[in-house]
């Protein structure tokens, strides 16, 4: 009874506030979401300060940005821009995911594919899309058509790219084991080649609709003046500085929160095992 | 005595060999690592192909699983010619060659799941020998959570569940440490005595290859050939650590590291 009091002591000691700086860090190790909401608040800090100094006269403090969003998410101007900009975005990134999955696929696994299909995406990755998309005007229009285009270009490249860099360079041992125990060939694919590349094709997802982003904001600003880039291109116009700022932030905002859910997928559905540890 | 003997001769082919290597050659391009290979792997026997490292032991496991074509020659088991991986043989990769996105449970039923086998069924295999390696416990466990030795154990497992009559070890040990490794080996034998088929086991140290083989097959420097085959006269009803300190079991190995020495650099 005694030594197990004894034992027991010193061990409550370390859970208690005495070792604050200990707990603090394991509440940041423990708790990533903790430690990322310090890491923003502190860059809220720098750029209020920033905005105080003032660095510029159109560049506006965090709090007056944040108010503009919050006046802009409650005139309904944010979601009606989002109505239009996520469209011609998501059916781009739909459509560059199927296809660009599908064929990094093929790719990876054919020689042949390889060769016809590749040296096409190499160059279209290398090529300056941003000065590309006016292009697209001439044959698309102004409309939905050219946009989502606008999306495809940017974001397939990498999608299509990644998923064959992937496949091609799926673990050998694995494949060897999956013959060894007599895996058909599909089999080999859908059981070993696919889960073993699915860090990679997701890392390319990840990119594609980061540059899918940009394509549909640059088709905005370039193209048509809709959505969340005519936001951007009006209140920029009218000199209303915070408003403008709080859009641009929206953008980052979106982006952020789309790719932590596709990881998020990626992690509940295709790897199980990065739960842990 | 009697009794056992004859309970050997009515098994079928008991005899025969196992696995039969035929005058099996192997290029690669302009090196030659195979010369002109025969050998007779018996039933029931745990054999270990040893030799210099570089010396196409692996290769030769691999033709003999189905995982590398000769260049010439041929392997048959059970008097069948190989033509690739078959269900009568089960390999045993140097590497573990787990899936690291899957539990242990599924790793160990895998070569099941490939056969279509049900769900159910293929897990009460896969836990029976789950516990025959001493993994009870951590079924639920991914590959990255187990040392060395315990995933190689994984392996060893999921060559067991597809009950193949020949098992191909590949270095099964060269990854784990060494406290590990003795461990393992105990085990191994504890196994080869339990399950009764036939091992082909690769290794570089001669110490392991007398220590679990029942016949040591000495290949030369490539162009591999076979030099020397050798049955160490070892107890081994004994402890491990009895076995370790035997004067045949110290002997067979001084006998091949004299062998071996001139190969080496």
């Amino acid at each position: 009874m005694m030594a197990s009091s004894q034992v027991n002591g010193p061990a409550r000691a370390v859970h208690s506030p005495a070792g604050w700086g200990l707990s603090l860090g394991r509440l940041f190790t423990q708790h990533p979401i903790a430690s990322r909401l310090v890491s923003l608040g502190l860059f809220f800090l720098i750029w209020e300060i920033a905005g105080r100094v003032p660095i510029s006269y159109a560049f506006p403090t965090f709090l007056e940005t944040l108010s503009a969003f919050v006046t802009m998410l409650f005139d309904g101007s944010l979601f009606a821009a989002y109505g239009s900009t996520l469209q011609p975005l998501i059916i781009g990134i739909a459509i560059s995911g199927a296809v660009g999955v599908a064929l990094g696929i093929v790719m990876g696994l054919s020689r042949t594919a390889e060769w016809l299909v590749a040296p096409l995406f190499i160059v279209l990755q290398s090529a300056p899309m941003a000065a590309l998309i006016p292009l697209i005007t001439f044959v698309y229009g102004i409309g939905l058509a050219a946009k989502t285009l606008a999306v495809i270009m940017l974001a397939l490249p990498v999608v299509v790219l990644n998923g064959y860099k992937a496949v091609r360079n799926a673990n050998p041992s694995l494949v060897a084991m999956c013959y060894s125990f007599q895996g058909t060939k599909l089999q080999q694919i859908a059981k070993i080649i696919i889960p073993d590349a699915s860090p990679v094709i997701f890392a390319g997802l990840r990119l594609g609709l980061a540059a899918g982003f940009i394509g549909v904001i640059l088709a905005e600003l370039l193209i048509t003046p809709t959505g969340i880039g005519d936001l951007i291109t009006y209140h920029r116009s009218v000199a209303n500085y915070a408003e403008m700022y709080a859009a641009v932030v929206s953008i980052i905002l979106v982006s952020t929160l789309t790719l932590a859910a596709l990881e998020a997928f990626e992690v509940r559905v295709l790897r199980p095992e990065k739960r842990r540890g | 005595m009697t009794s056992s003997t004859a309970s050997i001769h009515a098994l079928p082919r008991a005899e025969s060999a196992a696995v039969e290597v035929r005058s099996i050659c192997k290029n690669y391009k302009e090196v030659e690592a195979l010369r002109s290979i025969d050998l007779d792997f018996p039933r029931g026997k745990l054999t270990t192909l040893l030799g210099p490292s570089g010396c196409g032991k692996t290769t030769l496991l691999k033709i003999i699983a189905g995982l590398v074509e000769p260049t010439s020659g041929e392997v048959r088991v059970n008097g069948k010619p190989v033509t690739g991986p078959g269900p009568e043989r089960a390999f045993v990769f140097q590497d573990f060659a787990l899936m690291p996105w899957a539990t242990v449970m599924r790793n160990v039923a895998f070569g099941l799941e490939l056969k279509g086998m049900g769900k159910a069924e293929r897990q009460s295999i896969a836990r029976h020998y789950i516990a025959e390696v001493g993994l009870t416990g951590f079924e639920d466990k991914y590959p990255h959570e187990l040392s060395g030795g315990m995933r190689q154990r994984v392996g060893l497992a999921r060559a067991f569940a597809v009950n193949a009559e020949v098992l191909l070890l590949d270095e099964p040990f060269s990854a784990v440490d060494e406290q590990n490794r003795r461990k393992f080996q105990e085990d191994l034998l504890r196994l080869v005595e339990k399950e009764r088929k036939t091992f082909i086991f690769v290794t570089h140290s001669i110490e392991e290859a007398v220590y679990v083989s029942d016949r040591i097959v000495l290949l030369s420097r490539r162009p591999s050939r076979v030099s020397q085959i050798i049955e160490p006269k070892v107890d081994r009803t004994a402890s491990p650590d009895a076995i370790r300190r035997d004067q045949g079991y110290l002997d067979t190995v001084e006998e091949i590291w004299q062998g071996l020495k001139h190969y080496v650099d």
